[in-house]
């Protein structure tokens, strides 16, 4: 093998767990990384160095990654929400006011500058029920439009924003318990 | 004329809804005013933009090599 194939194979683990992450699902995520590694097997010479290897790789994985949702759109849209808690009340009391005012998070660059701060962000978006977690991976790391959404999902935009807000809340609330709320604020 | 009164979930909604489509005039309207006259939700508002942040940030650091 190649010194460029083997570097291409060692960072597959990573692109698996990327790959999970998004997709939630284990064959698919294998598929899409199959095809990754394969795009970037077969054309060496697009890489020519001149980033990282692991950037250029996470490129092309993006691009797989909506294949993926694209060929998986029924099976993906088909899960319905099963998300039965009312997250509006658990946050607010019937008036519409906070039932415990949201807590100061302090400087944004103190907290975003430190690695376990990721690793609980990563288990806050694995905890998301499955339709939400997918669909805010696809708005906020694949970084597409909610129109691009619907349309691969085939589902309503209200739908979309709907499943957005809750998951967004979640996340809140779940950052602020496993992180925010176990250190004094920075600022 | 009674000046609509907007609580904090209905504003925490539209504060949400506009990361995901855009807002109409009235609507950041809402959202101004409402941050002037409430002590809390501006917190929260900056959880959102950290929240925001955070996704790139850590897909960055995902990509760092190791």
């Amino acid at each position: 093998m190649s010194e460029f194939a083997t570097a291409v194979q060692a960072l597959r683990p990573q692109l698996m767990r990327f790959a999970r992450a998004q997709l939630r699902n284990d064959a698919w995520a294998e598929d899409a990384v199959s095809e990754t590694v394969l795009a970037a097997l077969s054309k060496p010479q697009a890489f020519a160095g001149q980033s990282q290897l692991k950037t250029w790789l996470v490129g092309i994985l993006k691009h797989k990654l909506v294949d993926q949702i694209r060929r998986h759109a029924r099976e993906v849209s088909a899960t319905t929400d099963e998300d039965t808690e009312d997250i509006d009340g658990l946050l607010f009391k019937d008036n519409g006011a906070w039932r415990e005012a949201p807590a100061e998070w302090g400087d944004p660059e103190a907290t975003l500058g430190q690695r376990e701060f990721f690793e609980v962000l990563e288990v806050c978006v694995e905890q998301l029920p499955g339709v939400q977690g997918r669909l805010f991976m696809m708005r906020e790391w694949l970084e597409l439009e909610t129109v691009e959404i619907c349309k691969e999902l085939n589902i309503t935009a209200t739908n979309a924003w709907v499943l957005l807000h809750r998951a967004r809340l979640r996340l809140q609330m779940c950052l602020q318990e496993r992180w925010f709320g176990k250190r004094p604020a920075t600022s | 004329m009674k000046l609509p009164h907007h609580n904090c979930r209905q504003v925490t909604a539209l504060v949400l809804a506009g990361l995901d489509r855009e807002l109409g005039f009235i609507e950041r309207w809402k959202i101004r005013l409402h941050m002037k006259i409430c002590s809390v939700c501006p917190r929260f508002l900056r959880q959102v933009a950290l929240m925001r942040e955070a996704v790139p940030r850590w897909r960055a650091y995902q990509q760092r090599s190791d």
